[in-house]
């Protein structure tokens, strides 16, 4: 039998969720209503008047062509830096499974990365890939490339893959080794008496059971590099160059912030909302639908 | 098909701990073997051993001629049941049992045949397209089970495969399991701590404590002519009552005060020295006359249906006595117990071993 308690009344039930509601409402709704509305509004170039546009500002958006350049930029970066990162995080949690001498100071030095501000790491990054000053530019110079992230747009897309590859890499090995972790052990014991190596035993078996802990680790990159990654772009290339590496959170900045364009840059924080309304809409139903097992 | 030797067995893990003191034991061909322990005995650890999932720190494990310690588990030719079943919980039933075979690239048609095989055998033909975490507890074990013979392995190892059943599936389980291992004649290893599965299931009984064998033989030697006194009370239920006692002469002891003729005991023991006598709660009869006696106190009385279990003292020493029920009066207080020589078991109250005839 379930126990519950039971409170009769009103007062006390809202009292105690009214923190968490004036939270979420001074902090999510309010402003996310605000952007609606401003989406549909048009202001002078001195911000003293704004008029009522109705849908134009969506309108004008998707007749940017800059607009569906950012959309692909997003699409790289997001599927570049999910990918590298949850596939390094796997590696890195396989290994750290395995009881080895010192284990438990390799996993805490995997989790220093995320302690790092996004813009800390995108400077730190800058610095080592700096085509003048960068240590590790020389090398690579060394070799023949024509190492210029400042200029040269896949350099630029690279480096920042690169940095918030690096950034995302502790959250993702965190929740992988967490999987790991809850396979038991006797299965794998069981896959190889039944002739598996390990490597067969990886994709036959653990990669499979560790599906869900993927998809939600997917979800969750995903959403990170449209949002999060703002600190890094802005301090490595600031959208640049020539807006080659602006993602739509960059260019929401950059259009509403720097281009002033506050009705435009609020349609496409809208549009962002709607994608990751979604995004976290199908996780919730994935995971709580089709747990592989 | 192949016995299993081991020499010498040893291991020690970080920090050197000994889980297995240098266990030798030879398995024949074909038979059931049940290695049975109380918790942390090492029996688990000698089996996985024997698996290939843990490394031997010392001497030499041995399938047919082949020395197989520094061989992959996969290679071994041995297929273990575990005790949580290990199954692939994302794999069907089918699947379960075909990954073995598919992974040592067996023909299709083949592994359709040794699985169907194999469901038929264990009557879980109906559920092959079934996922496990669909199925009973039962049906989960006959699928383990099932992974394992589709194999066609040396040697089967079984790491308490039952313990996870209910009371009634266990014993249905077990007559299934030895039925099994009797119509395939693989070899079998069996690791448990519940002694009546051990009784049950064995053609060689192995005793283990502290990471030592206490006593090797078939269940009813073991059960009739325990080794050591660890033994006495491990097997049998309710355990064997020890007795403080003093030896008399040759054949004769004394408990309490009282005089009781022993049949095997071993030449030359000092009159007056201590020893510690093994009655079996079955073997001595309440209320019974013979040619030697003890008198029990009895403090309550335990209903088993069939049988009843009187608890109480003799010589200061606890004491259970079996008795069929209606025998005695529940309301007993004083018994008196005839004991047949043949069913005094001594114990040397030092070094625990047996002291019977040599």
């Amino acid at each position: 039998m379930e126990k519950r308690a039971h409170i009769s009344g009103w007062t006390l039930p809202l009292l105690l969720i009214l923190p968490q509601m004036a939270i979420t409402v001074i902090f999510f709704y309010w402003p996310a209503s605000q952007a609606i509305w401003q989406s549909f509004l048009r202001e002078d170039a001195f911000g003293l008047a704004s008029e009522f546009v109705g849908f134009e500002n969506y309108v004008s958006l998707f007749e940017q062509p800059e607009y569906y350049r950012a959309m692909v930029t997003t699409a790289i970066f997001s599927s570049l830096v999910a990918f590298f990162s949850l596939a390094c995080a796997l590696l890195l949690a396989t290994q750290a499974d395995k009881n080895i001498r010192g284990g438990q100071a390799f996993k805490t030095f995997l989790i220093w990365p995320y302690a790092v501000a996004p813009a800390i790491a995108g400077v730190l990054w800058l610095f080592m890939f700096h085509p003048t000053l960068g240590t590790l530019s020389k090398p690579i110079k060394a070799i023949g490339i024509d190492w210029n992230p400042m200029l040269n747009a896949n350099h630029a897309m690279t480096l920042l893959v690169l940095s918030a590859t690096w950034k995302q890499i502790s959250y993702n090995f965190l929740f992988f080794l967490a999987g790991l972790q809850a396979i038991p052990k006797s299965v794998i014991e069981a896959a190889a008496i039944d002739g598996a190596g390990p490597l067969r035993r990886f994709w036959t078996v653990i990669f499979p059971l560790l599906s869900p802990t993927t998809f939600f680790l997917l979800v969750v990159n995903v959403v990170y590099v449209f949002f999060d990654t703002f600190g890094i772009i802005d301090a490595v290339t600031g959208g640049g160059p020539a807006g080659q590496t602006t993602t739509l959170v960059y260019k929401v900045y950059a259009d509403g912030r720097l281009g002033g364009d506050l009705g435009g840059s609020a349609a496409q924080s809208v549009i962002l909302m709607i994608i990751v309304i979604a995004l976290t809409a199908i996780q919730f139903r994935y995971v709580e639908r089709k747990v592989q097992y | 098909m192949a016995g299993v030797t081991l020499d010498t067995v040893r291991k020690i893990y970080a920090g050197n701990v000994e889980a297995v003191k240098g266990v030798s034991l030879g398995i024949e061909d074909g038979s059931f073997c049940v290695l049975v322990g109380p918790s942390g005995c090492g029996k688990s650890t000698l089996l996985r051993m024997i698996a290939g999932l843990e490394t031997i720190s010392g001497g030499e494990v041995k399938i047919g001629d082949r020395v197989v310690n520094q061989v992959e588990p996969a290679d071994r030719d041995i297929a273990m049941v575990f005790q949580n079943y290990a199954l692939y919980p994302h794999m069907s039933v089918y699947d379960n049992m075909a990954y073995g075979l598919k992974n040592r690239g067996t023909p299709k048609d083949e592994i359709e045949k040794r699985v169907n095989e194999a469901a038929r055998i264990l009557a879980i033909e109906t559920f092959l397209a079934r996922k496990p975490r669909q199925l009973s507890g039962g049906q989960r074990q006959r699928v383990a089970m099932g992974r394992a013979i589709v194999r066609k392995p040396q040697v089967f190892l079984f790491d308490e495969p039952l313990s996870n059943l209910d009371a009634k599936l266990r014993v249905q389980m077990r007559v299934e399991i030895k039925r099994l291992q009797r119509a395939l004649g693989v070899t079998s290893i069996y690791v448990t701590h519940d002694q009546v599965e051990a009784m049950t299931l064995s053609d060689k009984l192995v005793v283990m404590s502290g990471g030592q064998i206490e006593q090797v033989g078939t269940p009813s030697e073991v059960y009739r002519r325990p080794e050591t006194r660890f033994v006495a009370t491990f097997i049998g239920s309710p355990p064997m009552n020890i007795l403080p006692g003093q030896v008399e002469g040759p054949g004769r002891v004394s408990v309490g005060g009282q005089s009781i003729a022993v049949t095997d005991m071993r030449e030359g023991l000092i009159p007056g020295s201590a020893i510690e006598v093994g009655l079996r709660p079955e073997d001595v009869q309440a209320g019974g006359v013979g040619t030697s006696s003890l008198t029990m106190d009895v403090d309550f009385v335990e209903e088993l249906g069939a049988t009843q279990l009187f608890h109480g003292k003799v010589a200061g020493a606890e004491f259970i006595v079996q008795a069929s029920t209606g025998q005695l009066p529940a309301d007993t207080r004083k018994l008196t117990l005839a004991v047949d020589p043949g069913n005094v078991h001594l114990f040397d109250p030092q070094t625990t071993k047996r002291l019977g005839r040599v």
